[in-house]
């Protein structure tokens, strides 16, 4: 009696039962692949969001007002550009944006980012021209009226049409469109990030947002390694120069960089990624426990088959060989039909986000399913293996 | 030559209150090529003793040799093995594996035995053609007779060639054509020199015995050797 003879008994066992085989597998196909799905969600999402803040550049530091304080002043930002103070700091761009709507003969379209800034944005930002030019020192010496948009917004107000030197109406003013940025390969997830307007900031601050303090100041690094440098300069620079107000603990600003970002980011999608796998685990031991009661099922109601086959023979082994072969196929065919749900499931974007499968969760995935079908299968392959011929022979 | 020898053998079931002596003290030798047939009524503790003698229980107390083996020293694997080589059993409600082809409800011992398959299937059609049942390989028990369900099972009792075929009221659930058919084949075993066992309720399903044992309350009441009454073919 080899093994494969007793695969073959296991096989015409699970095919004598097609249907209850097939929902058996379902249960176990449905965990294997929710586990690999929301794994892969969880994981893509995380890319996603790495994707992003690389797309915001490595090389540059944000610095934030908080709390809607006043802290970054036109001052503040001429003081960050320092040759001596910061030497690593090679251009600061300061920003004030706003949300703004922008007509153009009778289209509307809702910016979410109008941003006012100097030319070197474009650069510390990572958004570079696609066609037409950036506006120009001068441009911004003189506040010239011209804006540079993003693809998504060409699209909107000029379908079909070629939008540089087309004349927009933000919120009442003019604008005179010089350039169209390039698409930004992260545009998806909350924000879409090709749905901006860039201005000069001397512009936007005369005509939409008033000569307030900024939202933020970008300050680009000589390198990606001169990052923390860059970031110690900027914050001595910037304790100097900004009080901290009496009675409060907490600065009025907080300095970002895109790798800090980038591990809390991290941090936070992998909490995320495990929360979505653990509740799929629960499913897959679900699934196990649906294999146990079919088992324990099928051991009941074969258990006559069971004594005939002992007074023919069978010794224990192949009894309990067989009730695991068969425990451990359902698994397993349901386990692999599972992880081809999930490969196809991750075609598709699931609640926006692209699926990215990681390998070692298909590997894992099977394993516990065939770890299940093993386990969950042995109870019932005992006790099929243990009966005496003569009480599975009286079973009724 | 002696094939089995029953020692004083007793079966109790149950405990305190409940209990049953199934068998109390039976003994009993039967030789080589014996064809002889067991009958009782019912409770007299028949089908205890046959399940005995086939290794599918064991005796509470007593000794039992198969070829002189003593079997309760046997572990699970040999008797297992035991069951597979020497014995071949036929049941009363036919026994048969479900969904499953009469061809490989024939071959089943012959794999547990580890016979290769093409080995296997060649004496499995042997063994079903000697049934008269060649032409139904491939039908499977639902769609076979009670009469040709037991032949299959006889078959499959056969295809082993075991020494001792133990029949347990092979022809209770048979009309007497099938009867017939089965205790014709019986007849051809022994005229080739195979021991039978056989238990019955009709007296002219025993009288083709050559030896019969009536037990009674477990107990074996009359052990007599008779003159085989062969039934003439119509």
């Amino acid at each position: 009696m080899n093994l494969f003879e007793v695969l073959r008994f296991a096989v015409r066992g699970i095919g004598a039962n097609k249907l209850r085989s097939g929902l058996t597998m379902l249960g176990i196909l449905i965990g294997v692949a929710a586990v690999i799905l929301l794994v892969a969600v969880g994981n893509g999402s995380a890319r996603e969001v790495a994707e992003r803040i690389e797309a915001l550049g490595t090389r540059t530091l944000t610095v934030q007002g908080v709390g809607g304080g006043s802290a970054l002043t036109r001052q503040v930002a001429e003081a960050l550009d320092d040759p001596v103070l910061a030497p690593d700091v090679t251009s600061v761009s300061p920003v004030a944006s706003t949300q703004a709507t922008l007509t153009y003969e009778g289209t509307d379209h809702s910016v979410q980012q109008f941003v006012g800034s100097y030319p070197s944005y474009f650069g510390a930002s990572n958004s570079p021209v696609g066609s037409g030019s950036a506006f120009t020192d001068d441009d911004l010496k003189q506040g010239r009226r011209v804006v540079v948009i993003g693809r998504t917004v060409a699209e909107e107000l000029f379908p079909g049409a070629d939008p540089i030197g087309m004349e927009i109406t933000v919120s009442g003013a003019l604008f005179t469109v010089v350039g169209v940025l390039d698409e930004k390969s992260s545009a998806s997830g909350f924000m879409d990030a090709n749905d901006v307007a860039i201005a000069p900031l001397t512009a936007v601050q005369q005509a939409l947002t008033g000569y307030g303090p900024f939202n933020s100041i970008i300050v680009e690094a000589a390198s990606s390694e001169k990052v923390a440098d860059a970031q110690s300069q900027v914050s001595l620079i910037l304790s100097q120069r900004i009080e901290t107000a009496a009675g409060s603990t907490s600065q009025p600003y907080r300095i970002q960089n895109a790798s800090q970002l980038l591990e809390t980011q991290t941090e936070t999608a992998d909490t995320f990624t495990t929360l979505l796998g653990a509740v799929a685990g629960i499913s897959l031991l679900v699934g196990g426990i649906g294999i146990t009661n079919i088992m324990l099922v099928t051991v009941t109601e074969r258990t006559r088959e069971i004594g005939i086959r002992k007074a023919l023979g069978a010794p224990r082994r192949v009894i309990l060989t067989q009730f695991l072969a068969e425990a451990t196929m359902l698994s397993l065919l349901g386990g692999g039909l599972g992880v081809a749900a999930a490969l196809i499931g991750s075609n598709f974007t699931i609640v926006g986000v692209k699926p990215v499968i990681v390998p070692s969760s298909i590997a894992l995935a099977l394993c516990v399913s065939v770890a299940i079908g093993l386990f969950f299968g042995s109870v019932p392959a005992n006790r099929a293996a243990g009966l005496r011929p003569i009480d599975a022979l009286r079973y009724e | 030559m002696t094939v089995l020898d029953v020692q004083s053998v007793t079966k109790v079931y149950g405990e305190g209150a409940a209990t049953v002596h199934a068998l109390r003290g039976v003994s009993l030798r039967v030789q080589r090529g014996e064809y002889m047939a067991i009958m009782g009524s019912s409770g007299s503790g028949k089908s205890t003793l046959m399940n005995i003698l086939g290794c599918l229980d064991i005796p509470s107390a007593g000794r039992y040799l198969l070829d002189g083996v003593d079997v309760s020293r046997l572990n699970d694997r040999q008797l297992a093995l035991v069951r597979n080589r020497r014995i071949g059993f036929v049941f009363q409600s036919f026994n048969l594996i479900p969904r499953t082809s009469a061809l490989a409800n024939v071959e089943l011992p012959l794999a547990y035995a580890g016979v290769k398959a093409a080995e296997r299937r060649r004496r499995a059609r042997v063994a079903l053609d000697m049934v008269g049942l060649a032409d139904r390989a491939d039908h499977e028990p639902n769609q076979l007779s009670g009469g040709q369900q037991q032949r299959v099972a006889v078959a499959r009792a056969l295809v082993t060639e075991p020494a001792l075929v133990l029949a347990d009221e092979p022809t209770g659930n048979l009309d007497s054509r099938s009867t017939e058919d089965i205790l014709g084949i019986f007849d051809d075993l022994h005229a080739a020199g195979r021991t039978i066992l056989l238990i019955t309720h009709e007296e002219d399903v025993a009288a083709r015995a050559s030896r019969l044992i009536r037990l009674f309350d477990g107990q074996i009441a009359s052990d007599v050797q008779q003159e085989r009454v062969l039934h003439e073919p119509v």
